[in-house]
């Protein structure tokens, strides 16, 4: 049995509705070879071989055409008798989808490091979010695409907004940095105001400026 | 079941050496099977310190490279017989060490010992790296100054990553042990404090060693202070790092200056 496609007017839609169900189910219609009904499209006859035309350039197998009169079909190709006569088709089917491909894993967009990050330890979480559950030594530098969490104290360096983000902040219990930087505005220890140190603070970026905020 | 040690620190002049010497001399006073290692390829030191210098045939390097078996290059202490020395080589340096010949060596150790305490080199490279791979427990030692803490610092993380227990997944024992401590600066905030060096580094403390005269005094006599002088403050202190070792719970006595009448009086301290 061959599968027949029955083109409805309007025939936009229905091309549109076909494509995308020929994207959904490839695997399904690679190959199989196809008869095209065009009865219900009688009165549109000028319009068949552009419709043939396009319905092979879609990608379907088409083995003959039924419903229609062959000398409208215009193309050499389509003046051979239908091959099953006047058949009717017996039923309509659905048409399965392709089996789902399991979805790919999604991107990890937050990084979480338990334990103090020592000297001489990078941490980078290069797309999203790092979140530090301990003091950072100094000698080590985390370094994160968007904000940066410590609940400990900062004594390291510390990048936040790696790939240019404006909204990243850092944020961390005590500060005693000896360089922070978000996006690529930097400030080392020497021009952290002294009465932020020790405490907890936010930093963020207005502009063109690096803000920074106690917390408590 | 053999424990292997390893003392280390990141920083050089510390005090490792003497820490190991006196930490294996009082494992070895309590009873325990115990040999002590000399990692330090070029610049040995422990032999100096336990009085071997004059009785070293056969080193570690001998060992790993085939040319001697390890009985050959075991040095047994005159003083207490359950303590053994392997030293280091002077001639060579850290590149003659390989990871299958000290993996062969220290395996052939934790049949013979209850302890196998290695002197790390300072630094970070390949001799410390391998005197630290195949420790089931570390003593990092510190000075209360800060190049000291970040350099502790920097050999914990090498700790949890560079071991061979760290590298299968497990945990290697870390204990902090604060050496050159003194009171008098401490009190004038010239040095660190204990509980801001512990809130740095993270890692439980082991013990207070005092700085101390007697540690240089036994040196140079060629014995661990923990025999040259037992009841001298520093071996005091090393003994109780080494029952802290073997599993007891003693409290942690912070060194504290005393002065007498008399001390008040001409200017002099004595340190508890």
């Amino acid at each position: 049995m061959a599968l027949v496609v029955a083109p409805e007017p309007p025939l936009d839609e229905w091309l549109a509705e076909l494509d995308e169900q020929m994207q959904r189910s490839a695997n399904f219609f690679a190959q199989r070879p196809v008869l095209v009904d065009l009865s219900a499209l009688a009165g549109q006859e000028a319009a068949f071989p552009a419709l043939l035309d396009r319905l092979e350039a879609s990608g379907l197998r088409l083995i003959g055409v039924e419903g229609a009169d062959p000398a409208t079909l215009g193309s050499e190709t389509w003046a051979r008798p239908p091959l099953l006569g006047t058949g009717r088709p017996d039923r309509g089917i659905e048409v399965p989808d392709d089996p789902q491909k399991p979805a790919a894993a999604p991107e990890p967009t937050a990084l979480l490091h338990e334990g103090p990050v020592r000297s001489g330890q990078f941490i980078i979480s290069e797309r999203g979010e790092l979140t530090v559950i301990g003091s950072v030594a100094s000698g080590a530098e985390v370094i994160a695409g968007g904000s940066l969490h410590i609940y400990g104290t900062l004594r390291g360096r510390a990048v936040a907004g790696l790939l240019g983000r404006p909204g990243a902040r850092i944020f961390c219990r005590r500060l005693e940095a000896e360089l922070v930087a978000i996006g690529g505005l930097y400030k080392t220890a020497d021009d952290i105001d002294p009465r932020l140190r020790g405490r907890a603070v936010q930093i963020w970026l207005e502009g063109d400026v690096m803000m920074m905020e106690a917390l408590d | 079941m053999a424990k292997v040690l390893v003392v280390t620190s990141g920083k050089g002049g510390v005090g490792k050496t003497t820490t190991t010497a006196a930490l294996g001399a009082a494992l070895a006073q309590s009873g325990k099977n115990v040999v002590v290692v000399d990692f330090d390829v070029g610049l040995r030191n422990l032999d100096l310190i336990m009085g071997a210098e004059r009785r070293v045939v056969f080193d570690l390097i001998n060992v790993v490279q085939g040319d001697a078996k390890l009985p050959q290059a075991l040095i047994r202490d005159k003083r207490i017989d359950t303590l053994s020395l392997l030293p280091a080589s002077q001639t060579r340096d850290k590149d003659a060490l390989t990871e299958e010949g000290v993996a062969r060596v220290i395996a052939e150790l934790r049949e013979k010992f209850d302890w196998v305490v290695c002197d790390s080199p300072a630094g970070i490279e390949k001799g410390a790296t391998l005197s630290m791979r195949h420790a089931d427990a570390a003593v990092i030692v510190t000075n209360p100054e800060v190049s000291s803490v970040r350099d502790s610092d920097r050999i914990i993380g090498l700790l949890d990553s560079k071991t061979l227990r760290a590298e299968t997944g497990g945990r290697i024992e870390k204990h902090l042990l604060l050496t050159r401590y003194d009171p008098a600066r401490a009190a004038r905030g010239e040095m660190l404090k204990v509980d801001d060096v512990i809130e740095i580094l993270s890692v439980p403390l082991l013990g207070i060693i005092p700085d101390s005269e007697e540690v240089l005094r036994a040196s140079n006599l060629g014995a661990p202070v923990t025999l040259a002088n037992p009841t001298s403050p520093p071996a005091r202190a090393y003994f109780e790092a080494a029952r802290r070792l073997m599993g007891e719970t003693i409290d942690v006595t912070v060194p504290s200056e005393k002065r007498g009448l008399i001390g008040r009086l001409f200017g002099r301290k004595v340190v508890a």
